[in-house]
C-alpha cells in the first residue's frame, strides 16, 4: 500500500476516526493540540461529535457521559492535563466505561516543559486516581505503530469495558513520518447492553455507577475488577525483543528512547559488544514475565534502563521483574533533553566493564 | 372503583433514604411524573452526581449515570451531544452545582447545551453532615460556620439562577419551591416547561428548587418549611428569572 507522510498528532486523530470514534472531547495543551484541531475540522464532516471542553476535567467527564451512553469516546491531553483527568479516569475505571485516552507526554513536575517527556509512567500505569484500578497503557515508538494501536485501543477498551491509554512522548506527536493505513481486523465485541442508552422497552434501567456504599458489595466489585485485570495481564501484554538472545547488556526503553537505543545497539554490535533491546509495548500490563525470563539467561550481565525521566519510573517495574538477580544501571534526562546514542553506548560499555 | 392517584412509573419501588421532611422525595416525584406524562421514560437519561442526590439512580426508573462531584453538566454534555434527540437531565445539589461544579455548569449553560438541570438549593451540605455551602445564608449556622456565616469570611450567598440567566445559552431559568401544594404545582409546571423547551432544542434550561434540610438545619420538618419561607425566599426570590423567546 502507498505510504503517506503524516504528523503524529494528526495521524492519531485520523486513526481514531477510522476506528469508529463517535465523539471527541478535548482541551488545548502543548504538545497535543493538533489532535483537537484535527478533530474539530474533520469530525463534523462525518456527523461525529467534537466539543472543545472548558477544561481537561470537563473533557474526561464528557467522555464518561458519552462512553456510558454507549458511544466510542476519546480524549487526548498532555501530562498536566492528564493529571487533571485522573479524577475522571478513576470513575471510568470504577464504572467500567470504555474509552481511549491519548497522552502526548511532556516533562514535569508541575508545568515542567512542553518538550517530550516520559515522567507520566507512574500516573499512567499505577492508576493515577484513587482506588485499586488499572488502565491498559499502550506505548508505541513510531507513528505507524501509534496509528495501528489507536485502532486496536478502541476494541480493547470495549472488550474489557476499561479505559485504554495510548502514551507517546511529545516527539512522536510532533514529528512527521511515512505511514500506511493498514486494513484493520476488528475484534469480535459483545453488544453494549450495559450502557445507559435510554430504556427503549428494556424492563430494568441501566445504571453507570462506581458507588458501592455497602463495603461488602464494594469488595465484591473490586474482586471483579481484579479478575478483569488478571485477564488483561494474561491476554494483552506485548513487548519487542531485538538481539536479546546472546546479549550481555539488555537495554530497556520504550517510545522514542527505544529508537535511540536501537541505533546505539547497532553501533555497539558493530564494535562486537553484545547488546540487546527489550522494549515494552504495553506499560501496563508490564511484560514482567518476559523480562524476568530474559534476564535469567546466563549471558545477561547487566541491564541498562533508558527513559525520558530524571529519576526513572519504569525502572521500578524492571526491578520487580529482575528481582535483584542482575545489576541495573540507569540513564535518563528530564523532559526535552534526549539521551544521545553516544551517551547510551558509553554508559553500556562502562556498565559492562563494572560488572565483568 | 376509579383510580384517582397512582405512583408514577418514573420512580422505582426502592425505599428513599432521605430524612423526614426533606424535599428531595417530592422533587424527584415531580421530575418522574413529568417524564412519564411526556412519554419519555423509555428515552430519558439522568445524571446524578455526589451529595444527597447520589442515590437517585436507584429511584428514577430511567437509565442513569452517577457522576463525579460537580461534573454532571459535563457528563450530560457528552450524552446529549451523542444522543441529541433524547431527553437528558442532571439532578444536582448546591454543594455540587454551586461550589465544586461551578465551572461545569457555567460552561454547559454558556454552550447552550440542550439538557435540563434540576438544582436543589437547601443552603447547606446535606450528605456530609451540614457544612456551609456557597448558598448558606448570612448568619446561618452550619458545622463550618458555627457562629453563623459572615460576608467578611465567606462572601455573600450565590444566586445561581440569576447568574446563569446572564448567559445567552440559558433559555429558561426559574426558581421554585415545594413548600405547599400551590408551590408544588408551580414547580411541576416549571419542570415540565423546561423539558418541553429542551425537546424543542431551544437551549439550556435550569430549574432551581428551594429545599429543606431539617436534619442539618436542626429543625422539625414543619419548622424547616417555615424557615425556608421566612429566610430563603426573601434572598432567593421565586419565579421566572429568564425566559428567552424562541427564535423564529
Amino acid at each position: 500500500m502507498e505510504k503517506e507522510l503524516w504528523k503524529g498528532n494528526e495521524a492519531i486523530a485520523e486513526a481514531a476516526l477510522r476506528a469508529g470514534c463517535d465523539c471527541y472531547f478535548g482541551y488545548p495543551i502543548t504538545p497535543q493540540s493538533e489532535v483537537p484541531e484535527y478533530m474539530s475540522a474533520h469530525m463534523p464532516k462525518y456527523g461525529k461529535v467534537f466539543v472543545q471542553a472548558e477544561s481537561e476535567l470537563a473533557a474526561i467527564n464528557m467522555v464518561y457521559g458519552a462512553g456510558g451512553a454507549g458511544l466510542r469516546a476519546m480524549t487526548s491531553s498532555s501530562s498536566p492535563g492528564i493529571s487533571l483527568q485522573q479524577e475522571g479516569i478513576t470513575y471510568l475505571a470504577g464504572a467500567e466505561v470504555p474509552c481511549v485516552i491519548v497522552n502526548c507526554m511532556r516533562g514535569g513536575p508541575g508545568l515542567g516543559t512542553i518538550q517530550p517527556g516520559q515522567s507520566d509512567y507512574y500516573q499512567c500505569t499505577r492508576g493515577g486516581g484513587n482506588g485499586d484500578y488499572r488502565t491498559l497503557v499502550l506505548a508505541p515508538s513510531n507513528i505507524q505503530e501509534t496509528v495501528d494501536c489507536i485502532q486496536e485501543a478502541f476494541d480493547i477498551a470495549d472488550q474489557y469495558r476499561n479505559p485504554v491509554m495510548v502514551v507517546m512522548d511529545g516527539l512522536i506527536g510532533q514529528m512527521m513520518e511515512p505511514i500506511e493505513w493498514k486494513p484493520y481486523k476488528k475484534r469480535e465485541l459483545a453488544p453494549k447492553d450495559w450502557a445507559a442508552t435510554g430504556r427503549y422497552g428494556r424492563e430494568e434501567h441501566n445504571i453507570i455507577n462506581s458507588l458501592y456504599i455497602d463495603p461488602e458489595l464494594c469488595d465484591v466489585h473490586n474482586k471483579h475488577l481484579a479478575e478483569k485485570y488478571a485477564l488483561i495481564e494474561k491476554n494483552e501484554v506485548r513487548w519487542e525483543c531485538i538481539d536479546c538472545d546472546d546479549a550481555e547488556v539488555i537495554i530497556t526503553a520504550y517510545g522514542t528512547p527505544a529508537r535511540i537505543a536501537l541505533t546505539a545497539l547497532e553501533n555497539l554490535r558493530a564494535q562486537g559488544i553484545k547488546v540487546g533491546l527489550f522494549r515494552p509495548i504495553t506499560l501496563w500490563p508490564f511484560p514482567e514475565k518476559a523480562l524476568h525470563d530474559l534476564v535469567g539467561n546466563d549471558n545477561v550481565k547487566v541491564i541498562l534502563d533508558v527513559e525520558l525521566s530524571s529519576t526513572g519510573q519504569m525502572i521500578d517495574d524492571i526491578r520487580l521483574a529482575v528481582e535483584g538477580r542482575k545489576p541495573i544501571r540507569y540513564l535518563g534526562h528530564a523532559g526535552g533533553v534526549m539521551p544521545t546514542v553516544e551517551e547510551i553506548c558509553e554508559t553500556a560499555i562502562n556498565a559492562l566493564k563494572e560488572v565483568k | 372503583m376509579a383510580v384517582v392517584y397512582e405512583k408514577t412509573k418514573g420512580l422505582t419501588d426502592v425505599e428513599l433514604h432521605y430524612c423526614p421532611g426533606c424535599n428531595h422525595g417530592i422533587i424527584q416525584k415531580l421530575v418522574a411524573e413529568v417524564l412519564e406524562e411526556m412519554g419519555m421514560l423509555d428515552t430519558a437519561i439522568a445524571v446524578c452526581p455526589v451529595g444527597c442526590s447520589v442515590f437517585a439512580y436507584k429511584y428514577f426508573s430511567v437509565d442513569t449515570l452517577q457522576a463525579a462531584h460537580g461534573r454532571a453538566p459535563a457528563v450530560a454534555t457528552g450524552i446529549k451531544r451523542c444522543r441529541p434527540t433524547q431527553p437528558v437531565f442532571t439532578y444536582q445539589g448546591d454543594g455540587d452545582l454551586a461550589s465544586i461544579g461551578t465551572g461545569e455548569i457555567v460552561h454547559a449553560a454558556m454552550r447552550g447545551e440542550k439538557f435540563t438541570t434540576i438544582f436543589i438549593n437547601n443552603a447547606i451540605y446535606g450528605m456530609t453532615g451540614g457544612q456551609m455551602a456557597p448558598t448558606t445564608l448570612i448568619g446561618q449556622k452550619t458545622t463550618t460556620s458555627q457562629g453563623g456565616r459572615t460576608a467578611e469570611q465567606a462572601g455573600m450567598p450565590i444566586r445561581m439562577a440569576e447568574m446563569l440567566a446572564t448567559l445567552d445559552g440559558c433559555v429558561y431559568a426559574e426558581r421554585v419551591c415545594v413548600a405547599d401544594i400551590p408551590n408544588i404545582n408551580k414547580a411541576k409546571r416549571a419542570i415540565k416547561k423546561a423539558f418541553e423547551k429542551q425537546m424543542n432544542n431551544e437551549g439550556f434550561t435550569f430549574i432551581e428548587v428551594l429545599s429543606t434540610c431539617p436534619t442539618n438545619w436542626g429543625m422539625t420538618p414543619i419548622q424547616a418549611v417555615q424557615w425556608m419561607k421566612d429566610n430563603m425566599i426573601p434572598y432567593y426570590p421565586l419565579g421566572v428569572i429568564k425566559e428567552k423567546a424562541m427564535e423564529v
